[in-house]
């Protein structure tokens, strides 16, 4: 072996302070190397998460609805029965008129909270919706995923006024939603999410009133 | 450095000194991600690639670190260059970064990383130091994917599933359906399963490991022991 100890002794290693004075330099250097990675990773980061969060939108937004960017459309609403924190509702418009929007909506599930994407066009009928991030338990309870099962599907062309508040529930507790075998608190956790999401757009969108008769004036 | 000395540290990383089955390191991520084998080799290349980039720094400034404040330093590089990493995979290589992206992270708290840059990489020059975390990475990344393997094709019935998300369009070919219309036994891609699998191949590495003792020591000339 040519790999010389690393136990050997110079002069200036022996001295008492270098210990502490390299591990100061090492801290120093790493931090500077963080510092200017983050600088130059900083907007290629940015550029990533603006990249997937149209992604994630169009998703739920149907693409002919609209030609503006939502992304730059953002309305924040603080709303204290959906969310402790302030909403970011994108809007969707159609040559200047609305005609739709995509929020994310956060409740907690069976293993941690489940966040999703929920797009509605403008009279409040459900275009899409899709689970961003959960901490359920897989092959039992990740079918709430697009990747894993169609199940989220089953909310398109849903709203307040086709579906009764009765029947916004999972099968099970007496609604319209499938349940999953061995895994009830999941979707309902989501079904509780989206009828939260309708109700929300509801009292800030529609102004609080009875729902309102379905698609006629939807694309005004 | 002669090509024995080399393929002694390959046999090291690989069989004899094996990340998880033998030096019982790394169990925490190894155990964690391996709830199919797309994951687990997910968890593996990554591995790879932080464990050469720390054993090459540590290897370089190993004339320099004092032995007292190793364990600090070593600590606060590998930290530094997996949050690097993690930084430039996040910007430059995004849909890579989203399928790997939560790995990275959990390679901070690999204590097979620590322990290369303290057993070898700290004490050796830097091209074995290389040699050696890619022979620890690969041996740790084929016990993930086994692990894994046998994981998904018992808790799903499936191989590989979305393996084209992980290695690109290309390697579609490899997500199989082993068991059609199978249910699945939940329990193997819950963290029990997890467990269950290591100790099972853990049994195997060790029955196979006395069964080459032995031949050795036939081939050799002694009697086999009885025992």
């Amino acid at each position: 072996m040519s790999a010389e100890p690393v136990t050997t002794k110079t002069p200036l290693r022996a001295h008492l302070s270098y210990p502490g004075l390299l591990l100061g330099a090492i801290c120093l250097s790493m931090t500077i190397a963080l510092l200017i990675g983050f600088q130059l990773t900083r907007k290629g980061i940015d550029d990533a998460a603006l990249q997937d969060k149209l992604a994630s939108l169009a998703q739920v937004l149907t693409a002919t609805l609209y030609n503006n960017n939502p992304v730059q459309e953002v309305q924040t609403i603080n709303d204290a029965q959906l969310s402790e924190q302030p909403i970011d509702v994108y809007l969707a418009k159609r040559d200047g008129a609305l005609t739709g929007m995509a929020f994310q909506v956060k409740k907690p599930g069976y293993g941690g909270p489940i966040t999703l994407i929920i797009g509605l066009d403008a009279a409040g009928t459900v275009l899409g919706a899709r689970v961003i991030s959960h901490k359920e338990t897989p092959g039992l309870a990740d079918r709430i995923d697009i990747t894993k099962d169609d199940w989220i599907t089953a909310f398109d062309g849903r709203s307040l006024s086709n579906t009764s508040t009765q029947a916004w529930r999972v099968k099970k507790d007496g609604g319209e939603f499938d349940q999953f075998t061995g895994a009830t608190i999941t979707p309902r956790a989501v079904v509780g999410a989206i009828y939260q999401g309708l109700l929300f757009h509801q009292r800030h969108f529609l102004g609080d009133t009875t729902p309102l008769p379905p698609a006629e004036n939807a694309n005004e | 450095m002669s090509n024995a000395y080399y393929g002694r540290i390959f046999r090291d990383g690989l069989w004899d000194n094996n990340v998880p089955l033998s030096q019982m390191l790394a169990l925490c991520p190894a155990l964690a991600t391996t709830t199919s084998a797309t994951n687990g080799l997910g968890m593996g290349i990554a591995t790879v690639f932080v464990m050469t980039l720390c054993s090459l720094v540590v290897s370089t400034l190993r004339n320099v670190i004092s032995p007292a404040v190793r364990i600090p330093v070593f600590v606060t590089l590998i930290a530094g260059v997996v949050t690097l990493v993690d930084l430039a995979m996040n910007a430059w290589m995004h849909s890579l970064y989203q399928v790997l992206g939560i790995f990275i992270a959990l390679i901070v708290s690999n204590c097979a990383v620590l322990g290369r840059a303290e057993v070898f990489a700290a004490k050796q020059p830097i091209l074995p130091s290389l040699i050696d975390a890619l022979a620890m990475g690969l041996g740790f990344t084929w016990v993930l994917v086994l692990m894994g393997g046998i994981r998904e094709i018992l808790g799903s019935g499936t191989l590989f599933a979305h393996a084209s998300s992980l290695l690109g369009p290309h390697f579609a070919w490899m997500e199989t359906v082993v068991l059609p219309n199978y249910q699945g036994v939940l329990i193997m891609i819950l963290p029990p399963g997890a467990f269950l699998v290591i100790g099972l191949l853990l049994a195997v590495k060790r029955k196979m490991d006395q069964y080459l003792r032995e031949r050795e020591r036939i081939r050799s000339g002694a009697l086999p022991v009885l025992n």
